[in-house]
């Protein structure tokens, strides 16, 4: 290690100093080049015997007590991304996850997934499928591979991971999630999703939406046998046609990819955010506005919140620099 | 050298509110069952042959002849390059062979060199055999090998010595190397030999008729020079405010490990289990009284690994509590623990039962027996049924309901004695 580096910075894992340029810190080993938010979602840091130290597989080393999940309201919080998921106002649980990870130097990977509620343990399923999703879309970013190539080996490695979640004899309500995914350089993003979770682009004073859902609702739109207003209402509007899980089969997810030319703001979001704001305008009219990328995410699940929080709510922001960045 | 360890573990973790007892069979299997590429190296082995010349062994003169039978087909049972001893116990103890210091290596030359040796030996004397553990824990402590093995044979009770002199030597001597115990006749006691296998873990069984004797020696040094890895502890993580109720070895053999805790660490203690042949499997019964933790709560609570001597981790498993407010989940009985506990009874239900019959008192006698005879039932333990047979008439099995027997051979009691500790694992897929 060189000592006359100027940019000192210190190792996220253990504090241990390191040198800008060092891809993994010596004290411990941790890749310096990719942060990213907690495997298995969000755990308390302390147990409740006040033990602060957890084995490999997250036991309390002085009581054994197994590390909890809290889930019901998380922020994660890594520079250029934010996210916020909200049990909401009505449902016993959170059943949403979300992962993000960002690799220096390259971008940033986002993963949102919505367990279904209809189906058994979906929060072990949503969990399940950002974990293995943000991981290969991690490996891509630090590969240079093809972002949507590396979309649809996420989504692959989701599908399976979650399919393997489900007893063979309750088939019926094997666990199940929708999926939405972005992986954003300098200036590219590809967007990719199966399910009705979406993507927003807000740049300067426009927005507009880059998934099209996969429910029945949106399919007879799309054939001219309903209209936008009536699939709104129409009980098939949270019907999903795609998803992932066990009863899915192979899944390839669509997507879409741009060139980032301008800065802005990507926002990734569960139809408990969309369901009260659900054209980019209505998402325009609330978004706060000259705040970090943390308070976007938290603004607009209050909306979600005071407008009944019927859902679980969940919303990533991914702060977009344009051009060769800044 | 490394055998891996898998370990599996059998319970029902989930508990009812305010509930601390956790049970849980631990199965523990040395890898290594000679697959193709895969065959275990043995380890470097010792082996002691310590037999009985007291007068007695002359008593009839058979017994001291199957006895040098016996050793001849134990020593031809070692490995090339095995150092071995053979040891003569009286009331004290001598090297029989080899003539000089230390132990010999086996080849042809030094076998019948040893075997010839054995021949010259003739009955005279008394038994203490604090004495001859003694001789053989100094003959291994000159070796190197890692696997350190003796067979000990005795016709009697240990006369010569006390039975506090015994507690001690077995205390210095534990740990040293492991010995497997063989009483010949009817006239020794189970009780003393169980107390020296127990604490050198090793097996202890009784030959009745002299003349299978050197079938069982050859046995036994076959199974020792099997062993891959020696000293292999078990260790036991516990969480903070909890207890090891007990540790018990539950198959192939009863044995009580819970008094042989070393701690090694806080929260952590090993237990000894000796050597281990590729491919060999275990059962241990582990009860853990933790802290009462909510409902919805999960538990660590305990971690089960085997260690090598240096402390490297060959296997690990891990034994969990969950404590939930649904009766159906925490009154589940787990089959395995069911069947382990069922005969740590069936064994207790014997002992007591034997004894009462020793001192006269044939109502407990004949109530212990019966309990005794429906666990065996109960359990499916068909060989401690037919022993049990040979001691109480059996009315009714699924009830327990028994006659003691007015005649029965020594020798039917002692073997149901010695083998009350011998168990059966239930059918697993
Ligand atoms: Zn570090
Ligand atoms: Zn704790």
């Amino acid at each position: 290690m060189t000592m006359d580096s100027g940019l000192r910075d210190s190792c996220p894992e253990c504090a241990a100093p390191v040198a800008p340029q060092d891809r993994f810190c010596e004290a411990c080993g941790r890749n310096l080049r990719v942060q990213r938010t907690p495997v298995g979602g969000p755990v308390t840091a302390r147990c409740a015997c006040g033990g602060a130290e957890f084995d490999g597989e997250g036991f309390c080393a002085r009581c054994g007590r197994a590390r909890v999940a809290v889930r019901d309201r998380v922020e994660f919080v890594l520079p250029g991304v934010a996210g916020v998921s909200d049990r909401g106002r009505r449902r016993q649980r959170n059943e949403d996850s979300m992962a993000f990870g960002r690799v220096r130097g390259r971008g940033v990977a986002v993963v949102v997934c919505d367990g279904v509620a209809s189906s058994e343990r979906a929060e072990q399923a949503s969990q399940t499928a950002v974990d293995t999703a943000v991981d290969v879309l991690l490996t891509g970013l630090q590969s240079g591979a093809d972002a949507e190539a590396a979309t649809a080996d996420a989504v692959t490695a989701a599908n399976g991971a979650v399919a393997r979640l489900a007893r063979p004899e309750a088939a019926e309500v094997a666990p199940s999630c929708t999926f939405v995914s972005a992986v954003v350089t300098d200036d590219s993003a590809t967007v990719g999703w199966v399910g009705d979770s979406r993507a927003y682009l807000v740049a300067g004073t426009g927005a507009a939406r880059l998934t099209t859902d996969d429910t029945w609702a949106a399919q007879l739109v799309a054939e001219g046998v309903l209209t936008e207003e009536e699939a709104l209402t129409d009980r098939r509007a949270h019907v999903l046609s795609r998803w992932l899980g066990a009863d899915a089969g192979a899944v390839e997810p669509q997507s879409v990819t741009f060139m980032v030319e301008t800065p802005g703001l990507l926002v990734l979001c569960s139809d408990g955010l969309w369901n009260y704001v659900p054209e980019p305008e209505d998402l325009l009219a609330v978004l706060p506005r000259g705040v970090p990328p943390v308070e976007v995410a938290r603004g607009l699940v209050d909306v979600a919140l005071e407008a009944g929080g019927h859902d679980n709510i969940t919303v990533v922001v991914i702060q977009l620099r344009g051009g060769n960045g800044s | 050298m490394g055998l891996e360890f898998g370990v599996e573990v059998f319970q029902n973790e989930y508990l009812p509110q305010g509930a601390g007892q956790v049970d849980a069979i631990v199965t523990v299997t040395a890898g290594g069952t000679g697959a193709p590429g895969r065959e275990v190296e043995p380890a470097a082995a010792a082996e002691v042959v310590v037999i009985d010349t007291s007068g007695s062994m002359d008593y009839p003169p058979t017994k001291l002849a199957a006895a040098k039978r016996a050793t001849a087909a134990a020593v031809d049972a070692l490995r090339d390059g095995v150092r071995f001893a053979v040891v003569a116990g009286t009331d004290t103890a001598r090297v029989v062979y080899p003539n000089g210091p230390g132990m010999e290596v086996a080849g042809p030359a030094t076998r019948a060199a040893a075997k010839k040796a054995v021949n010259r030996l003739h009955a005279d004397g008394g038994t203490a055999m604090g004495q001859w553990l003694l001789l053989a824990d100094r003959l291994f402590a000159g070796q190197d090998a890692e696997l350190r093995h003796a067979i000990l044979l005795t016709d009697g009770e240990n006369q010569h010595e006390t039975p506090e002199r015994l507690t001690e030597v077995l205390e210095h001597v534990a740990g040293g190397f492991t010995c497997d115990c063989r009483g010949v006749g009817t006239n020794w006691r189970v009780a003393e030999l169980r107390r020296i296998s127990e604490a050198l873990l090793g097996s202890v069984d009784i030959v009745a008729d002299p003349a299978d004797l050197a079938e069982d020696f050859r046995s036994m040094a076959v199974a020792a020079m099997g062993k891959a890895v020696a000293d292999v502890s078990l260790r036991l993580w516990t969480p903070e405010h909890a207890e090891v109720r007990f540790l018990k070895q539950a198959a192939p053999t009863l044995v009580d490990l819970t008094g042989w805790r070393v701690e090694s660490a806080p929260r952590v203690g090993d237990y000894p289990t000796g050597a281990w042949a590729a491919g060999e499997s275990r059962d241990y019964h582990l009860c853990v009284r933790v802290r009462p933790a909510g409902v919805g709560d999960r538990m660590l609570a305990s971690r089960v690994s085997l260690v090598d001597p240096a402390g490297a981790v060959l296997g690990q498993g891990r034994v969990l509590a969950v404590w939930t407010d649904d009766v159906a989940l925490s009154t589940r009985i787990n089959a395995e623990v069911a069947q382990h506990t069922g005969q740590a009874e069936l064994a207790s239900a014997i002992r007591e039962g034997l004894e009462a019959r020793r001192a006269g008192d044939a109502e407990r006698a004949t109530a212990r027996l019966g309990r005794a005879v429906r666990l065996a039932h109960e359990t499916g333990n068909t060989d401690t049924a037919r022993l049990l047979a040979g001691v109480v008439e059996v009315q009714d099995a699924p009830t327990g309901t028994v006659r003691l027997r007015r005649q029965v051979a020594d020798a039917d009691e002692m073997t149901l004695d010695t083998r009350s500790t011998v168990t059966r694992r239930i059918g697993r897929a």
